[in-house]
């Protein structure tokens, strides 16, 4: 069986399986359930300042997008950082991490923008024997009104000029939780860089409102009437997520910085496309908040057999292994030809491939009185919407032309070499190809 | 309770009162508000749904699904009412498995289509339980129209007629509406007065008026309707039955599958119907089946479906045979009956073997029966119809007959079968016929 053991900047867990700062690690009993269930680590709960603690609404907190049969697709918060003690969060930090010594704990830091309540607060997370602390420059609601947060996490000389302090101040690793909410993911992660963290997490949650209702007219979740934008995470914003850390594993001024993956990860198979991406480990919220700590079995054991058929023993063995394959548009193969194939000993003739080609694409799928449907060689562009659209696996796959066929479409032979677009003949920009 | 099911001969109350209620409850108990969100969620919404194509009156399946599916099933009611005012009833009785569900494509994909029919119901019952009536007239035409047979193709047709403004009177011979919807379909597809309160429901568009104890040929001639109306529809039905001719056929005992069920459709207390301890049904088709089901149900020892062909050539859809086989009915195939014997009553009927050509193999067995019903097919009576052909009134596809001025439908016309689905169908375009002819748009 694949080795799952994790070393992230220097913090050993079991394996990459961390839960996020969320609802699920806000105190003693949910960590130590979690861990029995065999998380590798957990991220605390976002610490604040010693003094009274935050309140949150005493309303719904959580507001939510489905999809078939009610299964939860995206899930978006209005909850704050941890609403207790920091002092007892200290203490069962402490407790917890000596009776797991195996298991990583992180923890969570979200205090003022100054040096003073940095350095008042870091001594004694570092006194609990936790293994390294994640800054929350990402909470995109509530604790930014006061310039904490997003707020923070929008500013790069902010993220840098933190970063620093808590590296002066705290011995062990420092990571750097970004936000989405932001243009241009590249500048905070150099600034996190440049401010000498030792990884990036990233993403924090989407601004979102995820409805309306239409009786009240009132944002969901609806506080006595009123609505506020919340943090959007679950399995709608992993593309997005994995955009901004693609694009931190191939920047130029952010390449090679340990980054810990956070984004809907769902099943294993998320984890592993994470990873694939340069992430040397990955953070779980919604899915343990849809379906509870048990989930991390089947991650654990999905990840670990995928490991087994692929020949990786480690990790690190294929971490990043997809980042060369991330490329801009203009680097596109427009040599390469594909044209759907339909299965019809697959096909249970639905027509949705039909519907979506013939209104909204190319017309390239033609249907028979029999309701057989078949690809216009023709006209296909190989879109993939018909791909997509389909209900039944690998019934429609997009077959490569071989070099040296015809394409019907354009009727030119299709071209063993690679060219794109800044050589191509359209482009007014083109460079000679040399 | 004195009686039981092991008593002898024909007896009333063989069960106790709850046994009565259970066995005749909803055949498909009606999907609550989570059940339906979950099994629409399954629909496809295919292009050109194979669904839409398979259901006799054209309801756009994939519509009102995805209407439900989005929290609007009044909606979704009135697509599938648009198509056929009698989709609630439609929704409890259609041979689904034989249709839109049989081809739907996650039928194909998984063995298990989406519960079109339920979720028909689901809509229809949404809509009619909140009252009112969903559509309104046409200004009135100034035309009125005659209806034969208060049933499904003639409540269709009337219904229909009215909506485009015209007047209508529909006659039929019973005492009350409905037609197969209220005396000839299984107490357990339609239970709690539904057929009675969907009639009342249609009746809402107004403009129809009903007049009951009126059978053509007898209280009132065809000639007579097409002087005194604009147009006429002949939806009466199949008022006969075939007999049983064969020795002992007249002994007590021997009845007509049809008036059992309708008299079990009309009981006050179903512990006051007669039912035998031995019970063979003749027959292969969805009567018999129903016929079958009920007596077993009201607490018959033994029922016995005897058809003359294999299982495959049944009428009854295999979803009904497999019904009638779960509740306990013995299924006989390649016999037909030779003679009843019994002194007076019937005790046993004896039956031949048949080949699958129907001839006989000489070989017979008989089996107790101290009740048997007939269950071999309805005929069409009435004197001085339009033309008929293979028995049944003939009709074009807009239901115009051979007569001028008069259109037929459901099961008294030829074309389609013979279901509440197609009758309705049939009523819908015919009115839609009548309508285009009374108006001029059509020759």
């Amino acid at each position: 069986m694949a080795d799952l053991t994790s070393d992230f900047v220097g913090i050993k867990s079991p394996n990459p399986f961390w839960l996020a700062s969320a609802p699920p690690t806000d105190k003693e009993y949910n960590v130590r359930r979690a861990f029995e269930a065999g998380w590798g680590g957990v991220v605390w709960k976002t610490l604040g300042s010693e003094g009274p603690p935050v309140v949150n609404v005493n309303g719904p907190r959580y507001g939510a997008i489905y999809g078939a049969d009610r299964r939860l697709l995206g899930l978006n918060n209005i909850e704050l950082i941890t609403d207790r003690d920091l002092y007892t969060n200290l203490e069962e930090i402490k407790r917890v991490k000596a009776d797991y010594p195996d298991r990583a704990m992180i923890v969570s830091i979200m205090v003022p923008c100054e040096e003073e309540a940095w350095k008042a607060i870091l001594p004694l997370v570092e006194d609990t024997g936790a293994d390294g602390i994640e800054l929350n420059f990402g909470c995109p609601h509530g604790m930014s009104e006061r310039g904490m947060g997003a707020a923070v996490g929008q500013v790069p000389e902010y993220i840098e000029m933190v970063t620093r302090w808590c590296k002066q101040y705290y011995s062990k690793p420092v990571i750097v939780k970004l936000t989405p909410n932001i243009t241009d993911i590249r500048k905070p992660a150099a600034a996190a860089k440049a401010g000498g963290a030792d990884a990036v997490s990233l993403i924090n949650t989407i601004n979102s409102i995820t409805s309306v209702n239409l009786d009240t007219l009132s944002p969901e979740p609806s506080i006595d009437g009123k609505g506020s934008h919340g943090g959007y995470c679950g399995p709608a914003v992993k593309p997005i997520a994995m955009s901004m850390v693609s694009e931190i594993a191939r920047g130029a001024d952010t390449a090679g910085i340990p980054i810990s993956g956070i984004g809907g990860i769902t099943t294993w198979r998320d984890a592993a496309e994470y990873i694939t991406l340069g992430c040397g480990n990955v953070q779980v919220c919604t899915a343990a908040m849809t379906y509870g700590f048990k989930i991390v079995q089947e991650m654990i054991s999905g990840l670990s057999e995928w490991m087994d058929e692929k020949g990786h023993t480690s990790i690190e063995d294929f971490r990043g292994a997809a980042v060369p394959n991330v490329t801009d548009w203009q680097y596109l193969n427009l040599n390469y030809v594909a044209k759907a194939q339909i299965n019809q000993d697959l096909c249970i003739s639905c027509g949705r491939c039909f519907a979506a080609c013939e209104d909204t694409s190319h017309q390239a799928i033609s249907m028979s009185p029999e309701r057989v449907f078949e690809v216009i060689d023709e006209e296909c562009v190989a879109c993939n919407l018909c791909v997509n659209v389909c209900p039944v696996e690998d019934c429609i796959t997009m077959e490569a032309m071989a070099p040296g066929t015809v394409d019907p479409r354009t009727e030119k032979v299709v071209e063993p070499e690679y060219a794109n677009w800044t050589t191509h003949p359209n482009n007014p920009s083109a460079t000679a190809a040399e | 309770m004195t009686q039981s099911p092991f008593t002898p001969g024909v007896a009333s109350g063989r069960l106790a009162a709850p046994e009565y209620d259970a066995n005749f409850s909803d055949l498909h108990p009606a999907l609550d508000a989570h059940e339906a969100l979950v099994a629409a969620d399954r629909c496809y919404f295919c292009h050109d749904a194979p669904c839409i194509t398979a259901c006799p009156t054209d309801i756009d399946i994939p519509l009102f699904i995805r209407q439900i599916a989005t929290g609007t099933p009044d909606a979704a009611a009135k697509t599938i009412l648009t198509q056929n005012i009698m989709g609630g009833m439609c929704a409890r009785v259609c041979p689904t498995e034989t249709l839109c569900e049989e081809a739907c494509v996650r039928e194909i994909a998984e063995g298990k289509p989406v519960l079109i029919g339920q979720l028909q119901r689901y809509a229809t019952d949404h809509l009619q339980e909140k009252g009112g009536h969903p559509f309104t007239r046409a200004p009135s035409t100034g035309k009125s129209i005659a209806v034969v047979g208060a049933g499904p193709s003639g409540l269709a047709c009337a219904h229909r007629l009215a909506m485009l403004g015209h007047d209508v009177v529909v006659m039929d011979a019973r005492a009350k509406p409905g037609g197969l919807n209220e005396y000839g379909i299984a107490a357990y597809k339609t239970p709690e007065g539904f057929a009675q309160a969907e009639v009342d429901w249609l009746l809402g568009i107004g403009g129809i008026t009903l007049q009951h104890g009126k059978a053509l040929g007898t209280d009132v001639t065809l000639d007579r309707l097409r002087a005194d109306y604009d147009a006429v529809f002949l939806g009466m039905g199949l008022g006969g039955v075939n007999g049983l001719s064969v020795e002992g056929g007249d002994k007590a005992g021997v009845l007509d599958a049809v008036d059992f069920i309708s008299d079990l459709r009309q009981a006050g207390d179903l512990a006051d119907l007669p039912v035998g301890r031995d019970v063979v049904v003749i027959g292969g088709g969805m009567t018999a089946v129903d016929a079958a089901v009920q007596a077993k149900l009201l607490g018959a020892l033994n029922v016995t479906l005897a058809y003359r062909r294999g299982r495959d050539r049944m009428n009854a859809s295999v979803f009904e045979q497999d019904l009638a086989a779960s509740k306990g009915v013995r299924i006989m195939t390649h016999v037909v009956p030779k003679a009843i014997h019994g002194n007076g009553a019937v005790r046993e009927i004896e039956f031949e073997y048949v080949n699958q050509d129907m001839t006989g193999t000489g070989q017979t067995v008989c089996v107790a029966a101290d009740q048997v019903l007939r269950a071999i097919g309805q005929t069409l009576e009435s004197d001085g119809l339009p033309d008929l052909e293979s028995g049944k009134i003939a009709v074009s596809d807009a239901g115009r007959t051979s007569v001028s001025g008069v259109w037929a439908g459901g099961d008294c016309a030829s074309g389609g079968d013979d279901l509440t689905v197609t009758a309705v169908a049939e009523g819908r375009d015919a009115a839609m016929d009548i309508h285009d002819v009374l108006m001029g748009a059509a020759g």
